[in-house]
């Protein structure tokens, strides 16, 4: 054993290192992102296989129009606003894990409250839209059809929109939030480990990086809901 | 715990933090959203109006794809490290994700393939969506399942 340890130059699968260069728990994180990443895809190319079996489909500019406190009219401009929110608490994340890789518990803790808060207010805003929206009368199974909510809802062509519109929103945007959710979960679990010393101890900061790597994704799923659902 | 160490290690070839290239990682993805946002809110309702079949949708489309797939680069390579890592691994995670390829290009195929069967068939009754079987007769309030 400590013969073949000590041979310069060996083969990358011959066994005594890594030969992805990362460690078990971050390759397997990867893994699992990209099984994630085939769920989130089934679920929007099933929403784009009934968009392109439906005649008509309602317009994203005028279904989402709304602000807080400024009623309709703004196309586009809240969930931009939501995206921006979640960018810039991916470049938190990044921030922490470059302070892990220092060692430097006091800034790893201040940028995963930042990116904690980032995330709080994503789901802060999701939870206005998805409020504004019911309140307009669009739930899973229902969409408006009538007065002023109608014509908002109402598909490019003039015609009755179905419910497949609020279904697939609903549960897309549902399932990103839960993992949104989830993601603040496993931050402030991860906050609360920094600021016991729990990493410091154990001489890295690895965790971090694991927990960061879901946190992009969470950043990265929202780039392709937000192109489907907002934009086409 | 020595490999623990080691992953610590290896894990430090940009330790110090590149800083520099995360703002400029955020720098890029702010400018493809605020481009996006340009067309999607001004130049796409200019140039199509409120034509629901213009022949410019498609273009919009595959110019908001590019924006989408360039943005997922950046984030994946350059916040999720990947374009960083040993070259086998981004193998192992890039190459299952061509399957969309096929995904798409099938699944979009069905859908387009089902609305021009039902157009060629049953020509009569517009389609107005997948699951209404609504008769003629119904007039301009159907679509609501009933609860």
């Amino acid at each position: 054993m400590s013969t073949t340890a000590t041979v310069p130059q060996r083969k990358t699968w011959s066994g005594g290192k890594s030969p992805f260069n990362v460690s078990y728990g971050k390759l397997m994180m990867w893994y699992f992102l990209m099984s994630d990443a085939f769920t989130f895809g089934a679920f929007l190319i099933s929403y784009g296989t009934i968009r392109f079996s439906s005649a008509s489909w309602p317009n994203p500019n005028l279904v989402f129009d709304s602000m807080p406190f400024l009623g309709g009219g703004y196309p586009l401009v809240f969930v931009s606003i939501m995206t921006f929110i979640l960018i810039a608490s991916s470049v938190t994340m990044v921030l922490a894990v470059q302070a892990g890789h220092r060692m430097d518990k006091a800034a790893v803790a201040k940028y995963m409250v930042w990116t904690i808060i980032g995330g709080t207010a994503f789901l802060g805003c999701q939870a206005w839209e998805w409020s504004n929206l019911i309140g307009e009368g669009a739930f899973w199974g229902q969409i408006p059809t009538e007065g002023h909510e109608g014509l908002k809802f109402m598909n490019m062509d003039g015609t009755v929109p179905t419910t497949n519109f609020s279904n697939y929103f609903f549960t897309i945007t549902g399932f990103h939030g839960f993992h949104v959710f989830s993601g603040v979960v496993i931050n402030i679990i991860m906050l609360i480990q920094t600021l016991k010393g729990t990493f410091e101890r154990r001489g890295h900061y690895e965790m971090i990086e694991k927990a960061g790597l879901y946190w992009h994704f969470v950043d990265l799923v929202w780039v392709f809901v937000f192109t489907c659902f907002y934009l086409f | 715990m020595s490999q623990h160490n080691a992953a610590a290690e290896h894990g430090t070839h940009n330790a110090g933090g590149n800083t520099k290239l995360v703002l400029r990682t955020l720098g890029i993805l702010s400018a493809i959203t605020i481009i996006e946002l340009f067309v999607g809110m001004y130049l796409a309702p200019k140039l199509m109006g409120t034509d629901p079949h213009s022949s410019l949708k498609i273009w919009f489309n595959i110019f908001y794809l590019v924006c989408t797939l360039a943005k997922a680069f950046y984030i994946v390579s350059e916040f999720m490290h990947l374009g960083h890592e040993v070259k086998n691994l981004i193998m192992t995670i890039v190459f299952p994700l061509f399957l969309f390829v096929w995904f798409i290009i099938a699944f979009l195929w069905e859908g387009s393939s089902y609305k021009n069967l039902r157009d060629t068939y049953n020509p009569k009754v517009p389609v107005k969506g997948v699951h209404t079987t609504t008769p003629e007769h119904h007039g301009p309030t159907p679509a609501k399942v009933p609860q």
